[in-house]
């Protein structure tokens, strides 16, 4: 007899075990974006417990905060949310405007307003994108990556550099719009809004998808609170909470635009309330470039604040002494503490300060979004199935850099 | 609007409340640490206030205050009213702030979070263990005496016994450069300058003395002891 067929005779040894099976799902798994170890305990294919680990990106941005000047931030914050980093940039510029009472020129706002909508644009496009292509659907994945990149290349023209531009400065922005910026963005418009046309063709009727996504990883909105889930993911749950609208900063309250929200706070509705977003910021982009005046200063009219002109650095020596000083010994800000936040590209995006009136904060806590959305996720996956993992956690769209800073 | 927030709790708590401030337009409520959890939960479920958003909890450390070391403050929302506000208490260190835990799930996390990178515990909460850092990790790094540039010791590797890990730089290596020696500001010294001078005058804290650095600096040298026979012998029958 086959040793295979003794075991079947063997009734004890086929018996399963009912204790629940242990697996670790990353910190290298191609689905935790970034680097997230989940340790799960499965019964069968249902995840029975779950424990999620962040931290194998931490790099230590709150304590290299404190070290540099005000300004030397901006690179770091960069890289807190790689995929719009020029949100990051306006929030934390704003978090240190807001310490030192001082508001940027009218030009300037629209512009930080254009290209940071540019930016939630980008974002929402990578998170789409990803959630479709982990379930199987590739091809809007690459039609809305390509978007993406014409708009990244509207980026790399304004700021010379794709991802992390370092474009923010305390006080306005590093250079003022190249003389072709309007147009750039008003040509990349019709087919950021193809795109997402094209996308919906192909997912919303899409059997697959709609079984995936619908009524899979439920947050209610009772929980969202709790957990301090903000962004498109409280609002997939039915808050209708947006920074922009419920406490506007630099033009938002001159722009006409919806909030998108959604009902059941599942997979579908993130995915929605994400698609509906983009349609969103391009709105407040038509209305902001018909607004934005074309000539004017970019920068406040403050020498202890903002940088003076190259030419003037390399030929006068006030300017050098102004330049030195100002890198040197970073601007001065005056003592005290202060809660700044805007909407990120995955909800509010907090700089709370602490100056002690040197030229160095003396502590940089940074609120990351992502944070709290994962905190949440766990209320999500329990219950579910293995496999509802992956559409999930991507549509909470953790983003490594800003969630471990 | 976050007024209101501030009146009302210094209607309801009166003499509790140690401080308000609205620097900067931020509402803020100083409570002392043992009010911490009955203000933040009857925030939550007062019928007027309804801060049912939380939004962050953190910590600051103030090394050089004499009467508690460090803030930790708390950020909420009303999401009915949109009302915020700030909480505020000050914790001596090795005090224990109690847990909000169970008023806002998100508490769970950032309290984590705080007593990874400060050493404050939260009493009553859930599941204190750090959350960014790993378990061997020594010290808490958002302390203002934790030097930036401090090397850490090797973690065995866990359950396989005999691989060992060498950090690929040395142990004097990393960023020497800082704008305040808490070291030296600590233990009273007036060294308030940045090291990055203090190399050009021969002030610079090294990291030889640090225990963890002669552990490090121990191994490194037991392991070069037993690779290099090995490697004359290579060598010698190579020739």
């Amino acid at each position: 007899m086959e040793p295979a067929d003794e075991l079947l005779n063997d009734q004890a040894s086929l018996e399963l075990s009912a204790d629940p099976m242990r697996l670790n799902m990353g910190p290298s798994h191609p689905a935790m974006h970034g680097t997230i170890r989940m340790v799960i305990d499965l019964d069968g294919e249902t995840l029975v417990n779950l424990d999620v680990q962040p931290g194998y990106l931490h790099r230590g941005f709150e304590k290299s905060c404190e070290r540099g000047t005000w300004a030397q931030v901006f690179p770091y914050a960069d890289r807190l949310n790689y995929v719009s980093p020029m949100l990051n940039n306006v929030g934390w510029a704003l978090a240190v405007e807001k310490l030192l009472e001082i508001e940027v020129p009218e030009r300037c706002q629209y512009y930080r307003v254009i290209l940071g909508e540019l930016a939630r644009i980008s974002d929402h496009f990578t998170c789409n994108g990803a959630s479709a292509m982990e379930l199987g659907a590739f091809t809007p994945f690459l039609w809305l990556l390509k978007v993406r990149d014409w708009v990244w290349d509207i980026l790399e023209r304004e700021t010379g550099a794709r991802m992390t531009h370092s474009f923010g400065r305390i006080g306005g922005m590093a250079a003022p719009p190249t003389v072709n910026f309007k147009d750039d963005v008003l040509r990349v418009i019709p087919e950021v809004h193809k795109v997402v046309k094209e996308t919906e063709i192909m997912l919303l009727r899409n059997r697959i998808f709609l079984d995936r996504m619908q009524g899979v990883g439920v947050l209610t909105k009772a929980q969202a609170l709790s957990y301090g889930v903000t962004g498109p993911m409280a609002r997939s749950t039915g808050i209708p909470y947006d920074v922009r609208k419920d406490h506007p900063y630099l033009v938002y309250d001159r722009f006409d635009f919806d909030v998108p929200v959604g009902e059941d706070g599942d997979n579908w509705d993130r995915f929605m309330v994400r698609l509906e977003e983009i349609r969103q910021s391009v709105r407040i982009i038509e209305q902001a470039i018909e607004q934005m005046p074309d000539d004017g200063p970019i920068n406040v009219d403050d020498p202890r604040i903002v940088y003076p002109e190259k030419d003037d650095v390399y030929t006068t020596i006030e300017a050098t002494i102004a330049h030195f000083k100002l890198v040197m010994e970073g601007l001065r800000t005056p003592k005290g503490e202060v809660y700044s936040f805007t909407e990120g590209g995955n909800g509010e995006l907090g700089f709370h300060i602490v100056s002690d009136g040197s030229g160095t904060p003396y502590r940089v806590r940074v609120r990351p979004p992502c944070w709290y959305n994962l905190a949440a996720a766990r209320e999500m996956l329990l219950g579910g199935m293995i496999a509802d993992i992956i559409p999930t956690f991507g549509s909470v769209n953790m983003i490594g850099g800003e969630c471990d800073r | 609007m976050s007024q209101a927030v501030v009146d009302r709790l210094n209607a309801q708590f009166g003499e509790r409340v140690l401080e308000t401030s609205d620097a900067f337009g931020d509402h803020e409520v100083v409570v002392a640490l043992k009010d911490w959890v009955e203000v933040a939960q009857f925030m939550k479920d007062d019928g007027d206030l309804q801060m049912d958003h939380f939004i962050d909890l953190t910590a600051v450390d103030y090394p050089e205050r004499e009467s508690a070391r460090f803030d930790v403050v708390l950020m909420t929302r009303s999401s009915v009213t949109g009302a915020r506000i700030r909480l505020r208490t000050h914790a001596k260190d090795g005090e224990e702030p109690g847990s909000l835990a169970g008023t806002w799930s998100g508490a769970n996390w950032a309290e984590r979070e705080v007593w990874d990178m400060f050493g404050i515990k939260f009493n009553g909460h859930p599941d204190m263990r750090r959350i960014l850092l790993y378990e061997e990790f020594v010290g808490h790094p958002l302390r203002k005496d934790y030097p930036i540039d401090k090397a850490q010791p090797l973690v065995p590797y866990r359950e396989v016994s005999d691989i060992d890990k060498l950090p690929p730089f040395g142990i004097e290596e990393g960023q020497p450069f800082a704008r305040i020696d808490w070291e030296s500001r600590l233990s009273g010294g007036d060294n308030q300058v940045s090291p990055a001078l203090g190399v050009q005058q021969g002030q610079r804290r090294t990291l030889s003395d640090s225990e963890a650095a002669q552990q490090v600096q121990a191994r490194i040298e037991a392991r070069m002891a037993q690779e290099a026979p090995e490697d004359a012998a290579e060598e010698g029958s190579g020739e």
